[in-house]
């Protein structure tokens, strides 16, 4: 996200808003991309973002292709370098890819010919950046003035395993780019173990800051996080950091509940509050398409004139 | 029989007689500092040292070493040959003439082989396989069996072979007691020669650095990638000080990475205890912040750390708290390299580097480059023949530097069976030129010739 910066970002939002357009259609489909080739390479299980990327792709009218663990030879002890190697021998123009280590998406680049664009989809624990897009452009959407004001002056704070999360990584370096205030509350276990250099607070009293916040964003909970002494109990957990009914009291009426999903109900977030119309944790999956339609469209769209869509 | 000068070639041809070398106009430095001279080696040994020059004899072959410096061999207390178990990544061969072009004439090979050398029977494997070297291999034991931490290996019937140095590097002894067990066996094992043995820990808290694929702090929290704190180090640094003070016995510590192991040591030292301390060319010259890239290259145990342990290990080699620059050389074929940075394995190629980058990055004295890199680690891995001053009488093991010359690392023209140098690209200034091992030119201008 650093290296896209503030007009890197904006433009992708720009264009979002034609995508979200075309997604109210009847019939959500233009040919902007017909004839090009989107591998879905996920090495690690998603649900969501994995459609949301090939639906993006169909929609645009590319070609899509799935690879995922289970099915692949890369059970069969294939390295990564090789599998690579072999999609784009298929002729590929886009590997979007989900991996479990951070900075994969990196090495893939150094891999593949320059003509084949690599769509980071969530790398380890370090970026990812189409969450902290589409995040982007649904506060900008519910909260932001249509002026190009960005995020500036909001009050963010997201709350959770920020250590573990590629979702916070980007979406601190995104919404810190539009001008957002982001504080970061979490148990000290939970956060990274150094915070120089991001442009961040860092509180642990969540009931202290509800009042004052535009955007509450709540991160998934592992539940293994217990096996390695980060946290004595998920109950323990969601009495001091959870949006339990009775904090999401204190939220102001138009201050906005966001997630990246899956949601653990019970847990970061109560049933109820999940449900609340303040609540955008539904509208952040519809945008999640047309972000992502955006993103496929900037990088193998060029020469496409936009007119058409 | 008439002096070798004099014989014709028809008596060369009838008759094997030792090689003669010659090493002209170079200046010798070593442990008694530098001085012009011409060196003459016959059958092996060094036969005159010429400090008004010396006549060149006939037939012998001559080196030139104008300019340059004649030196001991430099002597490496951290070599992974890979061998047995992993001939794809190095074998003793292609890790030996690596070392002789980097100018040593001996290294120690480290026992996390597959299998490990923890007995006698690997151990004659292994020492075997260095009949054919390009330079003296030491072999170094393991002190454990399997290297698994959990049953003393053989150290006796390893020592009794020759092995001085016992270590499961790659892994520290993670168990306290056994580690105290260690230290107090290995107290009066001896080696034929009646020298003793000494242990060398990998320090590395095993549950402090679970899963950690680089230094944990500013980078490792940006990039997303777990790490390790310094204190993963300095904790067994602390614990094994405390376990040789308990029972009497030197230590020494591999690779020492972190500005707070460089102050233990000093301390311990001050206080009088005998422990030895190495340190690797890559954590005085490169920080985590290399990592930022993603490339598996510049994975290593112990981890790139930061500005401030670099400065440190620089000083702690200045001032004699780290009494040698060892390399950690650890080849990898590429496949164990193109991988996820934390699925990827950790180590670097350094034999073919580490001097020229002494001699670039640290301001130090050449004849203090050279101590940490020949005569102090010859004494710590117990070599007799290493090390030695330059002298009439002396094992010919001998290197000669082109302290001004300037090169430019590429990966693939080291000798090693593998590319994993982090310091590709990297212009250095001061290139070995020849090294003689046992009175033959294993590198001559700078080519390996076997």
């Amino acid at each position: 996200m650093g290296e896209l910066g503030r007009s890197g970002i904006e433009e992708v939002l720009a264009l979002t808003d034609r995508f979200v357009e075309v997604n109210e259609r009847s019939i959500p489909k233009v040919p902007a991309l017909r004839g090009k080739t989107v591998v879905s390479l996920f090495y690690e299980d998603s649900t969501r973002t994995r459609l949301s990327f090939e639906t993006a792709a169909r929609r645009l009218s590319a070609d899509v292709m799935s690879f995922s663990v289970s099915s692949s030879s890369v059970n069969k002890g294939e390295s990564l370098r090789d599998t690579v190697e072999t999609i784009e021998a298929m002729g590929v123009d886009a590997i979007v890819v989900r991996h479990k280590s951070s900075g994969v998406p990196w090495q893939l680049s150094g891999w593949v010919q320059p003509r084949t664009s690599v769509v980071n989809a969530g790398d380890g624990w370090h970026e990812h950046p189409t969450q902290a897009l589409l995040d982007c452009y649904t506060i900008r959407e519910k909260r932001g003035g249509g002026d190009g004001s960005g995020l500036a002056g909001l009050r963010i704070a997201i709350v959770g395993d920020i250590r573990h999360s590629r979702v916070a990584r980007s979406d601190v370096s995104a919404f810190t780019a539009l001008g957002a205030e982001v504080t970061l509350v979490a148990p000290p276990t939970l956060l990274p173990p150094s915070l120089d250099g991001w442009p961040v607070q860092v509180s642990h009293d969540l009931d202290a800051l509800l009042p004052g916040l535009d955007v509450v964003y709540l991160l998934r909970l592992q539940q293994e996080r217990m096996i390695e002494a980060l946290l004595p109990s998920l109950r323990e957990y969601t009495a001091t950091y959870g949006l339990t009914a009775r904090r999401a009291e204190l939220l102001r009426p138009d201050a906005l509940i966001m997630h990246p999903g899956p949601v653990n109900r019970g847990v970061e977030v109560a049933a109820d509050v999940a449900d609340l119309p303040s609540s955008v944790i539904t509208r952040q999956v519809q945008n999640g398409v047309a972000v992502r339609m955006a993103v496929l469209y900037l990088l193998l769209g060029s020469g496409v004139d936009r007119a058409a869509l | 029989m008439p002096p070798f000068e004099d014989l014709t070639d028809d008596d060369l041809a009838r008759i094997s007689l030792p090689a003669v070398t010659f090493l002209h106009g170079g200046t010798v430095i070593d442990a008694d500092g530098p001085r012009r001279a011409d060196v003459l080696i016959r059958g092996g040994r060094i036969e005159a040292v010429g400090l008004q020059g010396l006549d060149v004899p006939r037939r012998a072959q001559v080196l030139d070493a104008t300019g340059c410096v004649v030196a001991p061999g430099l002597v490496d207390l951290h070599t992974h040959l890979r061998q047995p178990g992993r001939e794809e990544a190095e074998t003793v061969e292609s890790g030996s003439r690596a070392a002789a072009l980097g100018g040593y004439t001996a290294v120690v090979a480290m026992p996390n082989t597959e299998p490990a050398i923890d007995c006698a029977a690997v151990v004659k494997e292994v020492q075997e396989l260095g009949r054919d070297a390009c330079c003296e291999v030491a072999v170094a034991g393991a002190i454990t069996v399997g290297r698994a931490g959990t049953q003393l290996a053989p150290m006796a019937e390893m020592a009794a072979l020759g092995v001085r140095i016992f270590t499961d590097d790659g892994t520290g002894v993670a168990d306290t007691r056994l580690m105290r067990r260690a230290l107090e066996y290995s107290s009066t094992v001896s080696r034929p020669d009646g020298t003793g043995v000494l242990l060398a820990q990998h320090c590395e808290d095993a549950s402090m650095a679970a899963g950690g694929a680089m230094h944990e702090g500013e980078w490792s929290s940006r990039l997303g990638i777990p790490g390790q704190p310094h204190e993963a180090e300095e904790l067994m640094v602390m614990r094994d000080l405390a376990l040789a003070r308990l029972t009497g016995t030197p230590i020494h510590f591999l690779h020492l990475s972190t500005a707070g192991s460089v102050e233990l040591v000093r301390r311990a030292k001050a206080a009088g205890q005998a422990v030895t301390a190495e340190a690797t060319p890559h954590h005085f010259t490169l920080t985590h912040a290399a990592v930022a890239g993603y490339d598996p290259v510049f994975k290593v145990h112990p981890p790139l750390r930061t500005e401030a342990d670099v400065q440190a290990i620089r000083r702690g080699l200045a001032d004699g708290t780290i009494d040698a620059i060892a390399t950690d050389h650890a080849p990898h074929a590429a496949e164990a390299k193109e991988a996820p940075f934390d699925e990827a394995a950790p180590g670097m190629l350094g034999l073919e580097t580490a001097l020229a980058l002494a001699l670039t990055e640290l301001a130090l004295p050449i004849a203090d480059v050279l101590a940490l890199m020949s005569w102090r680690p010859a004494t710590i891995a117990g070599l007799a023949d290493q090390g030695r001053p330059v002298a009439a009488g002396e094992w010919a093991n001998l290197c000669v530097v082109d302290p001004a010359a300037t090169w430019t690392v590429d990966a693939t023209r080291l000798a090693s069976k593998s590319t994993n140098t982090p310091f590709a690209g990297r212009q250095l200034t001061g290139k070995v030129r020849h090294t003689v091992w046992r009175g033959e030119a294993v590198v001559v201008d700078g080519e390996a010739q076997r």
